[in-house]
């Protein structure tokens, strides 16, 4: 456990030195690439509530981070052209702070979770998975065929969303936002885990009769999770989209669910810091192994081929050692 | 007062009918033993008052709530706690995690239940998968009580254990009996510890009440016809 202790903070000092270091040799692409860690170590720490706590294997979760992108878009869209959003039976305006549109963001994202637990979590295992990613490409064909938000070319935002007393077109200043909502998702899910609702959700996840027997439902365990787990991803997806200022219906993608599913296994499922592991992990190699090859998803695949034959734990499994819960 | 409440009560269990005519009256703070031989339907009968098989007829009433409409969870967020056959801890957690996970406002606290079985304060940290077949049962009777139940159902607390560990959870069981006002039905094969702590009896014989009263007036007869002893 120690041992573990010790790699989660070396890992999140990692990611914190090398933008650092990019930042004093002036390399701001660097500091983009450790950006986009954190983001999608943040979509998938949410994520990892429902998969690594609740066991649920959710092949759905772009819905959420493409929820978030698109409340991004749609409010900093029409604020930049100052349209409001609907005038009846209220006015409401778009906007380019950032702490209202993760609000926003966050929100929508539980909504919709709300909405797609209910139903998928009636159904388990390879059905559960299904429906999830039903859900997930209904959303994506929707913002094809949506042209008032670009469809299928997806949107362009100008430039960056405003956060208070910081310039966020300053890479390392944004990256400083991106990094501290991903310390804050930790935490939160480290205390989840721990609380009574996040071991009785890991109770739910193998032994569901006997959470009933004592009082507890699973329904409900797992639905909560599901939301709690769609809302991080949601913030992630708004961030996402102000770090590329481009939001398209490839956020809602299935490939976008499978790359969160990658970093979590990559890191090691139900482990704390995997995802942020994982998503370094997968960003690296994409930015290295993409040079040297177009195809480099075939590393990509015959790595993760590896890790699941070889180390079920992921890279903090393996370097941390087994932990009986959840291997 | 009257807790908890069978009358005429049928079930099945899996495609056959388990239960026919299962009728008890359980008052509050009484401990009452549920006997008859294997397969006569006590456990179908708990089973079937924490709601976890469809009952077909007859009525349960638990402090005046009809338990037959709700689902499982409900019955047990009542004050229903049950500790099931074959001692099912959840085993990817660990000793304090499981008492935690179930853990409801009231007098029973982690503490409380250290103070009941001091083994699971050393075994604290340890996942309950890796305790001996005696720590699992403590563990599983801890975690029924940190749910603070108004009434306790023990399903073969005792079955498969070493005679030092029965004779543990037996003092635990007479301990709660004397020390809190907790209604207790007991599903046992030890007669002799029954006769204990049991203030009254229930026979079933297939699926059907055959007999009811207090302990000490059961014949041999009866024992020798209905319990196999």
């Amino acid at each position: 456990m120690k041992r573990e202790m010790l790699i989660n903070a070396a890992l999140m000092a990692g990611l914190l030195v090398v933008p650092l270091w990019a930042w004093a040799v002036d390399e701001p692409f660097t500091i983009t690439l450790a950006t986009r860690v954190a983001i999608l170590a943040l979509a998938a720490v949410g994520l990892n509530i429902a998969l690594g706590i609740g066991g649920l294997v959710s092949l759905g979760h772009a819905a959420f981070f493409g929820i978030g992108g698109y409340a991004m878009g749609i409010l900093a869209s029409h604020a930049q052209t100052y349209d409001p959003i609907m005038q009846w039976p209220l006015l409401v305006e778009g906007t380019k702070v950032m702490p209202v549109i993760w609000i926003v963001a966050v929100l929508a994202a539980a909504l919709a979770a709300l909405v797609i637990g209910a139903l998928s979590l009636r159904t388990s295992g390879v059905y559960f998975i299904m429906i999830t990613l039903a859900f997930g490409q209904m959303l994506y064909f929707f913002a094809i065929s949506w042209p008032a938000y670009g469809g299928e070319d997806g949107l362009s935002i100008y430039v960056r969303n405003d956060f208070p007393l910081l310039n966020t077109l300053d890479p390392i200043q944004f990256f400083a936002i991106c990094f501290a909502l991903l310390a804050l998702a930790l935490w939160f899910s480290a205390r989840l885990a721990a609380s009574p609702f996040g071991l009785a959700l890991n109770a739910a996840r193998q032994t569901p009769q006997r959470v009933e027997a004592v009082g507890l439902s699973p329904f409900r365990l797992r639905l909560a999770a599901f939301v709690l787990s769609g809302a991080i991803t949601g913030l992630a997806g708004a961030l996402f989209a102000d770090l590329n200022r481009f939001v398209s219906p490839v956020m809602f993608s299935w490939q976008t669910s499978g790359e969160i599913i990658v970093f979590i296994i990559l890191g090691g499922v139900g482990r704390l810091y995997g995802p942020v592991a994982g998503a370094a992990l997968f960003i690296t190699l994409e930015h290295f192994l993409g040079e040297v090859s177009d195809y480099w998803h075939i590393f990509l695949g015959l790595l993760l081929l590896a890790v699941v034959l070889f180390a079920r734990g992921g890279v903090i499994g393996t370097l941390a050692g087994r932990k009986v819960a959840h291997d | 007062m009257t807790l908890l409440s069978l009358s005429n009560v049928a079930a099945f269990y899996g495609p056959s009918q388990a239960l026919f005519d299962v009728s008890l009256d359980l008052q509050a703070g009484e401990v009452m033993a549920l006997m008859g031989r294997n397969g006569m339907g006590k456990t179908t009968t708990v089973k079937a008052v924490c709601r976890m098989i469809p009952v077909t007829g007859g009525k349960i009433v638990f402090d005046g709530v009809d338990l037959r409409p709700l689902p499982s969870h409900r019955a047990a967020r009542l004050g229903i706690g049950l500790v099931p056959e074959g001692r099912r801890v959840f085993p990817n957690l660990t000793v304090a995690e499981n008492l935690q996970a179930a853990a409801r406002p009231g007098d029973w606290t982690l503490a409380r239940v250290a103070r009941l079985f001091p083994r699971l304060e050393e075994r604290r940290d340890q996942m309950a998968a890796t305790l001996s077949g005696g720590e699992q049962q403590m563990l599983a009777i801890g975690r029924a009580l940190t749910t603070n139940p108004r009434l306790l159902i023990l399903d073969e607390a005792t079955e498969g254990l070493a005679p030092l560990v029965r004779q543990e959870i037996w003092a635990a069981i007479s301990a709660l009996k004397r020390e809190t006002g907790m209604a207790i039905l007991l599903i046992d094969k030890s007669v002799s510890e029954l006769a204990e702590v049991a203030d009254r009896a229930v026979i079933l014989r297939r699926g059907e009440t055959v007999w009811s009263g207090r302990f000490d007036q059961i014949s041999d007869s009866l024992m020798q016809d209905y319990v196999g002893v």
